[in-house]
């Protein structure tokens, strides 16, 4: 308020924009998603179902913070969960052949950085569209995940590890892997919301040419990004692995279909050049929770599923619809003032 | 662009020896980790509570009953749910049908602990991973939840007691049986199979092979081959017209799978074999009713899935009442299923497939 006044009506307004925003309106809807749902559906309020609740959204949650990263620049990684399995596959390979899982977890993430770099390399050296090329790469690492482990599973990893994926701190109800998960998001944060790096990709994604022209290394950027997005995709492996105390081929199947929805429910714009983090976040939590309270409620899968799609065609029309209320809204103040400028 | 894609290259040159040292590294964290022999050696074995059974005890009413199918929307756990449903409604219970809807373990993981949350007394699972499930499990069970597995089990460690559909031996026996009788006891016999992998197949295979090779009924039939349609249905049905007019004296088709049985009977209805080269294997009633009804089909089998979930129902719930505790060599009486033992590793095994013929095929739906 007092902000305002310094510094004027016009900026006023313009901070007022920022924030009317459908991240805005997104986390606002996951506090009432919450805060409902624990009021009226048993056993959600719990901190049983918290710890749940946490792992169920972990892999969503980090595979989504390199894809916003990514669908800001205006393209899209749809090979993450084809990653996961295959890193998932991979483990099980290296565990079945006497590897120690210390090494085995490192090589796993390595393993992402260099499937994203695949990806990233077509999308930059070879300047195909990101949407071609991951849906191809979805479909060839999901194939060299049943290469390396056809339908069998590997299961006999050893308990401290799987009970440290599924375990809590001490004798808190605060699940083990939320404290990493807390510190990766923020560094995705940082980097998308405090660095050069991150104005250059909002600059990337609003108008690549433009971009160029700044000083901008548009490629090399684009490239690193698949790589984070694989990186974090093995990391994700791992974690699928360990917490189902299972190495499958068809780990995860799906999954980037719900790692999408989320970020472009987070207000990330499908073309690229606009998004926020805690938009994001605010859309994996509201995800994942109202699906756990569905179920919950014993609502069909069939439901679960009708409820995830119309979320999604609501989070790509709402955004679009607010601006053009918005742009309708402008001009037509602009015609009233125009005659008598303040 | 050839700016950017020039210093692309710069980076990437520095960033080769960060990845030898990394890969250094790990060679170095290597040493002394955690191997799957030394995490072997570690394992210890799953710890049983010892509880009493009561074999005079009666079921309980009002017991919470879930079935958790490996999907849902799939006719053949659907039919199994009627089973448990009219099981739960005898004793007076709670029934609920819940599951992911599409077939992997990670999402069953969800749901058993959406089930343990709402404290149900009986959870009847067909998993989708023998391993995946297990932690899920063992929570539900700390909190009093009786699990038992049908169709599919998990780890024997992970649940009160596994309700089998059918002895592997047995439908082997009785393919083999409806083929011979079908033909006459004599003539060249082929198997399409499923995939060149798939565990119980192959375990009924060979018991047919073993059948064909020993036993004096089946001395003059001869297994010609085995052929696969990886249990799609467009191979599966090109696979049978390869096999007809390689084998111009081919006498019955044996499909111990329910894809491969419909897609062969679907080929052979129109050809100039029907009535000609018999087809039996395994297959459900609704699949196979109008191949019956037209002749291309005598006789085939398959478990009955209504009366196995009515028996994974009866096992939970006799479990959940203390008739029993799951252990080997325990009785309890499952309704008008009659009475059933448990074998070792707590298994209980529903009985030899049903038939179906042109008599019997319109009292099944499923």
């Amino acid at each position: 308020m007092s902000a305002d006044t310094l510094t004027g009506r016009g900026a006023g307004r313009f901070r007022l924009q920022r924030f009317a925003t459908w991240d805005v309106a997104i986390i606002l809807a996951t506090l009432a998603v919450i805060v409902i749902a624990a009021a009226t559906v048993e056993h959600f309020g719990t901190s049983r179902n918290a710890g749940f609740l946490v792992l169920d959204l972990a892999p969503i949650l980090l595979l989504a913070l390199p894809m916003t990263l990514i669908i800001a620049t205006g393209e899209i990684d749809l090979s993450v969960a084809s990653i996961v399995g295959l890193t998932s596959s991979a483990m099980g390979v290296m565990w079945n052949n006497g590897v120690p899982l210390e090494t085995i977890m490192p090589l796993c993430v390595l393993i992402g950085a260099i499937l994203g770099a695949v990806n990233g390399l077509f999308v930059t050296a070879l300047g195909l569209p990101s949407l071609a090329v991951t849906i191809g790469t979805l479909a060839l690492y999901r194939g060299l995940a049943y290469v390396l482990l056809g339908d069998t599973a590997v299961a006999d990893f050893p308990r401290q590890f799987t009970g440290w994926a599924i375990g809590n701190i001490g004798a808190t109800s605060i699940p083990n892997v939320l404290i990493p998960m807390i510190v990766i998001a923020g560094l995705f944060a940082a980097v998308l919301h405090a660095m050069p790096v991150g104005r250059a990709i909002f600059a990337t994604g609003s108008n690549p040419v433009a971009a160029a022209f700044a000083g901008i290394a548009v490629g090399p950027l684009k490239f690193w990004l698949f790589v984070v997005s694989g990186a974090v995709a093995g990391l994700v492996g791992v974690f699928w692995t360990l917490r189902y105390s299972s190495a499958r081929a068809d780990n995860a199947t799906g999954l980037e279909l719900t790692v999408v929805a989320a970020v472009l429910l987070g207000g990330v714009s499908i073309f690229g050049g606009t998004g926020t983090l805690p938009g994001v976040l605010a859309g994996v939590v509201l995800l994942t929770s109202l699906q756990n309270a569905l179920r919950l409620a014993s609502v069909s899968s069939e439901a679960l599923t009708v409820v995830t799609g119309s979320l999604l065609i609501v989070s790509v029309l709402a955004p679009n619809v607010l601006v053009g209320v918005r742009t309708s809204m402008q001009r037509r103040r602009r015609r009233t003032r125009s005659p008598s400028p303040t | 662009m050839s700016v950017s894609r020039f210093r692309h290259r710069g980076r990437a040159r520095r960033v080769t020896p960060v990845a030898a040292g990394l890969a250094f590294a790990l060679v170095l964290a290597g040493c002394g980790g955690t191997t799957q022999d030394s995490a072997n050696d570690a394992d210890e074995g799953g710890d049983e509570p010892a509880a009493e059974a009561n074999p005079d005890a009666d079921y309980e009413t009002g017991l919470s009953i879930a079935m958790l199918p490996k999907s849902v929307n799939n006719p053949y756990f659907e039919a199994s749910s009627e089973g448990a449903e009219a099981v739960t409604t005898e004793l007076e219970g709670e029934y609920e049908y819940t599951g992911p809807s599409d077939a992997s373990a990670s999402s069953q993981v969800s749901y058993i602990n959406t089930l343990s949350q709402q404290a149900t007394d009986v959870v009847l699972l067909s998993a989708n991973d023998p391993n995946a499930l297990c932690s899920s499990l063992d929570q539900a069970r700390t909190g009093e939840t009786v699990v038992v597995t049908f169709d599919s089990d998990v780890d024997a460690a992970c649940r009160d007691a596994f309700v089998s559909q059918v002895d592997g031996d047995e439908v082997g026996l009785a393919l083999i049986e409806m083929a011979a009788e079908q033909i006459g006891g004599s003539g060249q016999v082929a198997i399409l199979s499923a995939t060149a992998n798939a565990t119980n197949q192959n375990a009924w295979i060979e018991v047919i092979q073993e059948q064909v090779d020993t036993n004096p009924d089946y001395a003059d039939i001869e297994l010609t081959g085995v052929v696969y349609g990886d249990d799609e249905d467009e191979k599966s049905f090109q696979e049978t017209q390869g096999l007809l007019q390689a084998n111009p004296d081919l006498d019955a088709i044996i499909s111990p799978t329910t894809v491969g049985i419909a897609a062969a009977a679907r080929y052979i209805s129109s050809s100039q074999y029907k009535g000609k080269v018999a087809l039996t294997g395994l297959g459900t009633p609704n699949q196979m009713r109008e191949f019956v009804k037209d002749g291309t089909v005598t006789e085939f089998a398959l478990w009955d899935p209504t009366a196995l979930g009515e028996l994974a129902a009866y096992t939970g719930a006799a479990i959940a009442s203390g008739i029993i505790t799951g252990a080997e060599g325990e009785t309890f009486t499952a309704g008008d299923l009659g009475e059933y033992t448990i074998g070792a590793d707590g298994v209980v095994v529903l009985g030899p497939p049903t038939r179906f013929n042109a008599d019997n095929i319109d009292d099944f739906d499923f």
